[in-house]
C-alpha cells in the first residue's frame, strides 16, 4: 500500500467517532457451543467444545497450526456439519439467524476477478442486489473502508491491504450481526496489518456485532479483543478475559504480559505435544 | 503506451509479409521462380479477380464458410454442453467422460472412407467431419476450465447464499472462460484444416473444390488462390476469437493494457 493510501485511510478512523467499545450492543448475536465436537475419519479434530460467546463481544481464538481453529469456523458458517454436539445463535430455541446475519471474512480476500470493486461488494447484499438501495448501501460499506474511488476497478490491480478491505465491506454491506474471522491479515505486511487492525476494531465498535476471530497474532488478539480462547488438542485449554482499558497500545506492559501469559501456554502445551 | 507508438507496434506485424510479397513478385519478374511452379502474387490477383467476375469465388467462398459454420456451431455446441455437464456433475462424468477419451483417440479424419460410405459426399459428410473435429477441442477445454475453478470462490459464493444458478453464472462460467476461449481458438484451427482435407477429397464445391478442379487443369495462380483464401479466413476467424476474447477477458491480468 502506498504511503498516500495508508494516511487516508488513518483518516478514515480518526474523522469516526472515537467510541472504543460499542455503545450498543443488541445488534450482535450471541454464540452457544455444546460439547462441539468434528472428526475426519480417525481425526479427532474438536473433541467436545463448551463455550458461550455475548452478544456483541470480540473473542480470539488461537492455537497451534492444525488444532482445528478453520474447523471450528467452518461448523459455525454451516460449510460443513458437526460430528457431535450442537451450537446455536442468539437463544437456544430461536429460529436460526437469517443468512445474511452470519458473515466470515478468510485469509484470502476470496474477490470474484470478473467482477469489479463494486460488484464484489454487492456480493454481500444477498436479496437487496441490485436494488437502488443495495447500490447506496454498498457504496457506503466501500467508503467505511477508505476505497470509494476505487470502485470500479477490477481487483487484480488492488494491493494484498486494499483487496482485503474490499472483502471487509463485502462482510458488513449486509449488517451482519456475526462477523467470522479467519486469520484475516495473515497475509498482509506488518505495517498494513496495524492499520486493518484498527479499522477492524473501529467497525466492531461502530457496529456492535459478535466478532469471532481466528488469529496466529498473539499481540493482534490482545489488542483487539475482549477474550482470547486458546483450543488445544480439540479442546479449550485457556479461557482468558482480556481486561485492559482500550485503545490498547501494542507494545505496552500490560499487553506484553498477558501476550507472554498466552505465549507460555502454547509453548508448554506444544513441549508437551512433542514428548509424548 | 501513447497513441503513436501504438499504431506504429500495429504496423510493425505487417512488415515481414509485405516484404515477403515484394521479394516474391521481384524474383517472379526477372523469371527466377517459374510461373507454372509458383506464379506472381500479380497474377494471382488477377486470376482472383477473375473467378470474381463469374461469381464463383464468391459461391465457393460461401459454401465453404456455411460448411464451416453449421459443422462448428454443431459440434461446438455439443462439446460445450457436455463439457459443462461433466464440469459441474461427477456423476455425468463417470457416466460419459472414458467413452469420450476413448473415441477421442480416433483420428477423426482417418474416417473419411467410413464418412463417404454412409454420406457420399454431400453437405452432411462435410458438416459431420468438421463438427467431430470442433468437438473435443471444445468440450476439453470446457470441462477443464469448469473443473478449475478456484474452490475458495466457490465456498465464498456458498457463504454469501447465492442459489445453484447464481453460482454458475457468477462464479464458474466466468471463472471457465479463458479456458474455453483456448478450446475455442484451437477448435477452429482444427475447424479449417478439417474442411480443407474434406473439401479436396470429397466435393463438388467449396474452396478445397475449386483448387482441385485447377489442379486438373494446371491452373496454378486459382490454386495458390485458394490456399491463401483458406489463410485469410482462418487468420479472420481467429482475429474475431481474440477480439471476444479481449472483450470477454478485460478483468484478466493477461489481458489488461500495460
Ligand atoms: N476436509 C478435511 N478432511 C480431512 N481432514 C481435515 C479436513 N479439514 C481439516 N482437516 C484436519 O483437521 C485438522 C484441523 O484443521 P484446521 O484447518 O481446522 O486447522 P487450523 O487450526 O485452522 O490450522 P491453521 O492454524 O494452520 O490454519 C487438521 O489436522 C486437518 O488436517
Ligand atoms: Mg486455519
Amino acid at each position: 500500500m502506498t504511503v498516500h493510501a495508508l494516511k487516508r485511510f488513518d483518516n478514515v478512523t480518526e474523522l469516526a467517532p472515537q467510541a472504543l467499545v460499542p455503545a450498543d450492543t443488541s445488534r450482535g448475536l450471541s454464540i452457544t457451543a455444546q460439547g462441539l465436537e468434528k472428526s475426519f475419519g480417525d481425526n479427532r479434530v474438536l473433541r467436545g467444545l463448551d463455550f458461550h460467546v455475548p452478544a456483541g463481544q470480540f473473542v480470539a481464538i488461537v492455537g497451534r497450526s492444525g488444532c482445528g481453529k478453520s474447523t471450528l469456523l467452518r461448523l459455525l458458517l454451516n460449510l460443513d456439519q458437526a460430528s457431535g454436539g450442537q451450537f446455536w445463535f442468539g437463544e437456544r430455541n430461536d429460529a436460526k439467524p437469517d443468512k445474511s446475519a452470519v458473515r466470515v471474512m478468510f485469509q484470502e480476500p476470496r474477490l470474484l476477478p470478473w467482477a469489479s470493486v463494486l460488484s464484489n461488494v454487492e456480493v454481500g447484499l444477498g436479496d437487496k442486489r441490485g436494488t437502488p438501495e443495495g447500490r447506496a448501501l454498498a457504496l457506503d460499506a466501500l467508503r467505511n473502508v477508505g476505497l470509494e474511488t476505487r470502485r470500479d476497478d477490477w481487483p487484480a490491480v488492488l494491493s494484498g491491504g486494499q483487496k482485503q478491505r474490499v472483502a471487509l465491506a463485502r462482510a458488513l454491506v449486509s449488517n451482519p450481526r456475526v462477523l467470522a474471522f479467519d486469520e484475516p491479515l495473515g497475509a498482509l505486511d506488518a505495517l498494513t496489518r496495524i492499520s486493518m487492525q484498527k479499522l477492524l476494531g473501529q467497525v466492531w465498535v461502530d457496529q456492535g456485532f459478535t466478532a469471532i476471530m481466528v488469529t496466529h497474532d498473539v499481540a493482534e488478539a490482545v489488542t483487539l479483543a475482549d477474550r482470547v480462547l486458546i483450543i488445544e488438542e480439540g479442546e479449550i485449554a485457556m479461557d482468558l478475559s482480556v481486561d485492559l482499558p482500550r485503545p490498547r497500545e501494542r507494545g505496552s506492559v500490560e499487553v506484553a504480559q498477558l501476550e507472554g501469559r498466552i505465549l507460555r501456554e502454547l509453548f508448554r502445551n506444544s513441549k508437551a505435544g512433542e514428548d509424548a | 503506451m501513447s497513441a503513436p507508438a501504438e499504431k506504429f507496434s500495429n504496423l510493425t506485424q505487417w512488415i515481414l509479409p509485405i516484404g515477403i510479397l515484394v521479394v516474391w513478385q521481384v524474383l517472379s519478374s526477372i523469371g527466377f521462380i517459374p510461373g507454372r511452379v509458383l506464379p506472381a502474387p500479380t497474377d494471382v490477383i488477377l486470376a482472383g479477380w477473375k473467378v470474381l467476375l463469374n461469381g464463383e469465388l464468391a459461391k465457393n467462398i460461401w459454401v465453404s464458410f456455411w460448411r464451416a459454420l453449421v459443422g462448428f456451431a454443431i459440434g461446438g455446441g455439443i462439446g460445450f454442453a457436455l463439457g459443462l455437464a461433466n464440469g459441474l456433475s461427477r456423476r455425468s462424468e463417470r457416466f460419459l467422460d472414458s467413452t469420450l477419451q476413448m473415441i477421442r483417440n480416433v483420428p477423426h479424419l482417418a474416417l473419411i472412407p467410413l464418412v463417404i460410405l454412409w454420406f457420399g459426399i454431400d453437405e452432411t459428410a462435410k458438416i459431420f467431419l468438421v463438427a467431430l473435429g470442433v468437438f473435443f477441442p471444445i468440450y476439453i477445454n470446457t470441462q477443464h476450465g469448469i473443473r478449475t475453478v478456484d474452490a475458495q470462490l466457490v465456498e465464498m459464493g456458498q457463504t454469501y447464499g447465492m442459489t445453484r444458478g447464481a453460482l454458475f453464472w457468477r462464479v464458474y462460467l466466468p471463472g471457465a472462460l479463458p479456458s474455453i476461449f483456448v478450446g475455442l481458438r484451437y477448435a477452429l484451427g482444427i475447424m479449417w484444416l478439417t474442411l480443407i482435407v474434406a473439401e479436396t477429397i470429397a466435393a463438388s464445391s467449396g474452396i478445397g473444390y475449386m483448387a482441385m478442379q485447377a489442379r486438373e487443369f494446371l491452373l496454378v495462380d486459382i490454386v495458390v488462390l485458394s490456399i491463401l483464401i483458406y489463410a485469410l479466413l482462418g487468420k479472420l476467424a481467429d482475429s474475431t476469437a481474440r477480439l471476444l476474447e479481449r472483450l470477454c477477458l478485460g478483468w484478466h491480468p493477461a489481458f489488461q493494457k500495460r
